[in-house]
């Protein structure tokens, strides 16, 4: 079954712990400069976002069908079994495509890099073999981030919702956006309002398939078309041919007539 | 003359130093020191012009290819080779753009061997490289006549059939791919410019270019060699554009009218200038102008139709590019001088190959004779050549 991380904004303090343990797991640098970036990057992958006293995480939602692999020309970027979306930096070419791709802008890059990576949430797939949780869930003093299997995290994000209709939004992002993310955020307020894309506007349709749909019909457009094309290839150079020989005819009969006159 | 022979020179070498320093400061400090592209914005001027614009500008390959040789079309014979010539060095150049703007350019071979064959971005790269092979061989034929190699001219001619149709099938193929490339993204890319008929709206205005271009080229190349212009060819080139113009802006509208924009695209505002740029360029102005007969057969008309349709269509592809994603990203992107810059470098060196090319090469059915005349009394050449390379660059 695929994990997933439920992100409750209700139940997040703030305290920013989930960054520093994101740093310390993938080695990126933290510092209070750092903590005080309200943006992510290359060496920040996941924030914690402030907005008068509430709060609201983002970090790569790992699509359960996710643009940034299908756009990868090389592959280096694709959806594992038990969830995160990974990379693999030895095959990325520098194309960047994911990045234009992903819907959630979250795949970034070391512009200052001569050697540049991508670089966003991987979700810990090391630990996630070892059978541990997510280094962000492990830390969370609340249990604002929480790490466990999708379906349960549904069951559980919808039965918070019923008990405290409340406190929460009716509605849990991710679950059906662009197809469903392996990520999943409740909230009290609109996602929207922290940089998150309207679920109207990215809709339900996994985005792959609005390349797919044209990526399909390849494989049978290439023998048609070569087939059209030869065929109009044959056709216009059987005329000539035609038109050739019909030459040749008229003045060997044109050579006859004179030789008889 | 001699002015304006080192004006141009100048004008050149200025050009390539800036361009040699913006390699430089690319290749030594990083994306990020000589762009302003940024998380936001991660693809800039280099995929909007070098890649975008610079495939669709060299498509007149394929279409006059297309035109002669499978829809015989004689009369065009003689701007094949250099249609030909043109859409190879602007695959070649292609290439230079994008080892430019890949962050790892030195993995390009990647392709190769890792294969992802749901990304529109593989067709496209395995497309452009096969077809610049292609074109290789549709150049070849310059080359072995130039040195009278008799044998190699049968050898290609024998494969011709298969490099005509692998061309146009791959053409087709990548010219449209890049429309399709932004059909994952409708949620970023303005609505003025996201639309399911994309790949259509890249294909139909690369034969609009390819025409358009190879008119330009004509003009252009037939101007600097003092040559007669086979004013035939252009009225006939003319012609198609005209069609294929009404055709792209009838797909066009009948795009905004099923999604309906129409009244949208009308109402004032940011992208909205930038689109009636785009449509009053690539459309209203050219097409009216080829409405008039007199415009249809003159040969000063047509080139400038032809160059302001051009223009509107690379309008189109940076409004694609660039502009239609400031809305999302939430600020504007202006592309860095060093971004400029190396694009200019690329450009020159396109025109300056293209001028190398027309001094050595049979490219134009006139230097024919004057090539083989080279060959028996080598003498003859060079005044020619000197004053073909003169006005080239």
């Amino acid at each position: 079954m695929s994990k997933a991380i439920l992100y409750d904004a209700t139940m997040c303090i703030g305290c920013k712990q989930c960054e520093s343990a994101c740093a310390q797991q993938n080695s990126l640098p933290y510092n209070d400069s750092v903590a005080a970036e309200p943006v992510q990057s290359a060496h920040k992958w996941t924030v914690v976002l402030t907005k008068d006293d509430k709060f609201m995480r983002r970090l790569c939602m790992h699509c359960e069908k996710p643009a940034c692999a299908s756009a990868c020309p090389v592959g280096a970027l694709h959806k594992t079994k038990p969830g995160p979306v990974v990379y693999d930096v030895w095959k990325c070419i520098g194309c960047r495509y994911c990045m234009v791709a992903c819907p959630f802008s979250q795949p970034k890059y070391e512009w200052g890099s001569l050697n540049p990576r991508v670089r966003k949430c991987i979700m810990c797939p090391d630990r996630l073999a070892a059978g541990k949780q997510t280094a962000c869930a492990e830390i969370c003093p609340t249990g604002a981030t929480k790490f466990g299997d999708r379906d349960d995290l549904l069951r559980e994000a919808r039965e918070r919702i019923r008990q405290n209709p409340g406190t929460y939004l009716d509605r849990i992002y991710g679950y059906n956006e662009v197809g469903g993310t392996s990520v999943l955020i409740l909230s009290s307020q609109k996602v929207e309002d922290y940089g998150y894309p309207a679920s109207a506007k990215i809709g339900d349709t996994p985005l792959p398939e609005y390349t797919g749909r044209v990526m399909e019909r390849v494989p049978d457009f290439i023998p048609v078309w070569t087939l059209v094309l030869g065929g109009i290839y044959w056709i216009s150079h059987r005329r000539e041919e035609v038109a050739a020989a019909e030459a040749e005819e008229e003045q060997a009969k044109k050579t006859q007539n004179g030789g008889a006159r | 003359m001699k002015i304006k022979f080192t004006f141009w020179r100048a004008v050149f070498a200025v050009i390539m130093i800036a361009g040699m320093y913006s390699t430089y400061v690319r290749y030594f400090h990083g994306l990020g020191a000589s762009t302003n592209m940024t998380d936001q914005f991660p693809w800039g001027f280099w995929i909007g012009f070098d890649c975008l614009c610079g495939v669709m500008l060299a498509a007149g390959g394929f279409c006059i290819v297309g035109a002669v040789y499978l829809f015989n079309v004689e009369s065009l014979h003689s701007v094949v080779r250099p249609a030909v010539l043109t859409a190879f060095l602007g695959y070649l150049l292609f290439i230079v753009g994008l080892l430019f703007d890949l962050g790892r350019p030195w993995f390009i071979w990647h392709q190769l061997i890792y294969m992802n064959p749901h990304s529109v971005m593989f067709e496209v790269g395995m497309c452009v490289m096969t077809y610049t092979t292609v074109l290789f061989f549709e150049f070849l034929p310059n080359v072995f006549e130039r040195f009278n190699l008799r044998q190699p001219i049968k050898w290609i001619k024998r494969i011709y059939p298969v490099l005509i149709v692998l061309g146009i099938l791959l053409s087709t193929l990548h010219q449209s791919s890049l429309g399709s490339l932004y059909l994952i993204m409708p949620s970023k890319l303005h609505p003025f410019w996201y639309s399911p008929a994309l790949p259509f709206f890249f294909f139909g205005s690369a034969v609009a270019v390819g025409l358009a271009m190879t008119i330009f080229e004509s003009t252009q190349s037939a101007k600097a060699m003092g040559r007669h212009l086979e004013s035939k060819v252009l009225v006939q080139l003319g012609g198609a554009l005209l069609v294929a113009l009404w055709m792209n802006a009838l797909l066009r509208l009948e795009d905004y009218w099923h999604r309906d924009m129409l009244r949208q695209i009308l109402k004032p505002g940011y992208e909205a200038y930038f689109l009636w740029v785009e449509l009053l360029l690539a459309f209203v102005i050219p097409i009216t102008m080829l409405s008039f007969k007199k415009v249809r057969l003159s040969p000063q008309g047509l080139y400038l139709a032809s160059i302001i349709s051009l223009l509107g269509f690379i309008t189109n592809r940076l409004n694609v590019a660039l502009i239609g994603f400031e809305t999302f990203v939430g600020h504007h992107y202006v592309p860095k001088w060093t971004e400029f810059s190396v694009t200019l470098m690329i450009i020159a060196m396109g025109f300056f190959l293209f001028a190398v090319a027309v001094r050595y090469l049979p490219i134009f059915p006139a230097q024919e004779h004057a090539v083989v005349q080279t060959v028996r009394q080598p003498v003859a050449g060079p005044a020619l050549g000197e004053a073909v390379l003169n006005a080239g660059d």
